[in-house]
């Protein structure tokens, strides 16, 4: 919040009438950008809200964009055109998704990105994970095998992937960061055994999980409003997605509820099904363990940006503990007390 | 000979100030993004310090258990380590030998009763159980 009389900082005077410009090129001629707040992001990447107001109705919308001169952190990243056109395509094909409002074009001066409808509902993992949500379970299979239908010829050119394609890649990435973790390698090796045969590629979202679902908390059993964050988007095993879900780091202290922390698999299995899709239990499981690896090469990777300096923020070098976590859960996933004590 | 406090007390000293007094403080002015930061300061002053208590006896533990897997008499957990690793990645070593799925296990423990004791897995699965403070 603005000291009163503080001066308003410069990007608010450059953004708004940007942003009103290119809201007007969409058809919304007239409107008045106001409350513009920025969420998150880094230099890269940004998620900006703000209200259109028009006439006497307001409307709650969201900017996400990388600014001009931005360089690409993720090159693996799909881009965020290619986000606005995803999300279009899962919303025609009834996946919850925010509605795309606009794209932006070079000449709007705001960079790479798109504005979206702002949902209302929660994100926090640890509310969505604070009670069992069988209903959200199953909807989430329902909107995971929709987006895993997807005809590949209507999409943008994404990343192409196979499992053992993604065995090699974190063990090249976990060699990177230089750190020695017996667990990691005892985890790469049994990747590396047991990786399922290639498979005919499939939109996968790649980063679907509990903290990028928007959730209605007041429904019963929970409601599905919108399946965010799409920047991970690319073609391999639709199970990579399901493996993803029902990953530990993603429950939130509810280990009872291995789906995000508010399900069980076979709500979410079930709604797959209902949707048209083909569960492949054995290769969710063995999603789920590189997705717990894959948690832990992230977690390393920015105590190391932090260590190298190149992101010198506090909470990357606390981060970097957390790879312990990971170790933890893959020994659960490969090794069980319960068979070794 | 130093004077107490001790760098447990001191360390414990500063991250209460933080977690109770500058966190709120910083809240109570609305920003909410800094009072975040120092609870996460005062976790990162807690880790320090469970390291300085725990560290050198599990480390100790730790060393002899890979000395005897690995039937070496080097002294370097760091080597040990790699060593491991690279037994692990070659297939020389795996899970189906009970001493090693214990070593893991073990030495797993160790790290997140320094790190993160309050992770979700480790508080079910911990041996012996974590005290309930942790």
């Amino acid at each position: 919040m603005r000291e009163p009389g503080a001066p308003a900082p410069a990007w608010q005077s450059t953004l708004e009438p940007a942003l009103a410009a290119a809201l007007t090129e969409a058809g919304l001629a007239g409107a008045v950008v106001q409350g513009l707040t920025r969420l998150s992001g880094g230099a890269s990447q940004q998620t900006w809200a703000f209200e259109l107001l028009r006439g006497s109705q307001s409307r709650p919308l969201i900017l996400r964009r990388s600014p001009p001169g931005a360089a690409e952190r993720n090159s693996g990243g799909a881009g965020l055109a290619a986000e606005a056109l995803l999300i279009a395509r899962a919303a025609r094909a009834g996946v919850p998704v925010p509605e795309v409002v606009c794209v932006l074009q070079a000449h709007h001066g705001l960079g790479d990105g798109f504005i979206m409808q702002r949902l209302p509902g929660e994100t926090l993992g640890r509310r969505i994970a604070a009670a069992p949500r069988p209903v959200l379970a199953r909807q989430c299979g329902e909107a995971l095998a929709r987006i895993h239908a997807l005809p590949l010829a209507d999409l943008p050119p994404l990343r192409r992937t196979q499992p053992r394609t993604e065995v090699d890649h974190l063990a090249g990435w976990h060699a990177r960061h230089g750190t020695v973790r017996p667990v990691f390698q005892l985890a790469l090796r049994w990747l590396a055994d047991h990786a399922p045969a290639d498979v005919a590629p499939a939109l996968v979202h790649g980063d679907f999980r509990n903290g990028n679902l928007m959730v209605n908390l007041h429904a019963e059993g929970g409601a599905l409003v919108g399946v965010l964050d799409w920047e991970l988007a690319h073609f391999g095993d639709p199970m990579a997605d399901l493996g993803w879900l029902g990953g530990a780091s993603w429950r939130f202290g509810a280990s009872a509820r291995p789906v995000g922390g508010f399900g069980q698999w076979q709500a979410l299995f079930d709604g797959y099904a209902a949707a048209g899709g083909r569960v492949d239990r054995a290769r969710v499981h063995w999603w789920q363990v590189l997705g717990t690896l894959r948690w832990g090469v992230i977690c390393e990777s920015m105590g190391h940006a932090w260590s190298t300096g190149a992101e010198p923020v506090m909470e990357k070098a606390a981060i970097g503990r957390r790879a312990s976590e990971t170790e933890i859960d893959l020994l659960e996933l490969l090794l069980p007390r319960s068979a070794t004590a | 000979m130093q004077d107490a406090p001790t760098p447990e007390q001191l360390l414990a000293a500063v991250a209460r100030y933080l977690r109770d007094e500058a966190g709120p403080a910083l809240a109570g002015h609305g920003d909410n993004a800094l009072a975040y930061h120092a609870r996460v300061a005062a976790n990162m002053l807690d880790t320090v310090r469970r390291q300085g208590l725990l560290a050198p006896a599990a480390d100790a533990a730790e060393r002899a258990r890979l000395q005897t897997l690995l039937g070496s008499a080097d002294d370097d957990l760091a080597i040990l380590n790699r060593q491991l690793a690279e037994a692990l990645s070659q297939g020389r070593l795996d899970g189906t030998q009970p001493a090693l799925a214990d070593h893991l296990w073990r030495t797993t423990f160790d790290k997140l009763a320094v790190d993160q004791p309050g992770y979700d897995t480790y508080r079910r699965l911990a041996d012996p159980p974590p005290s309930p403070d942790a």
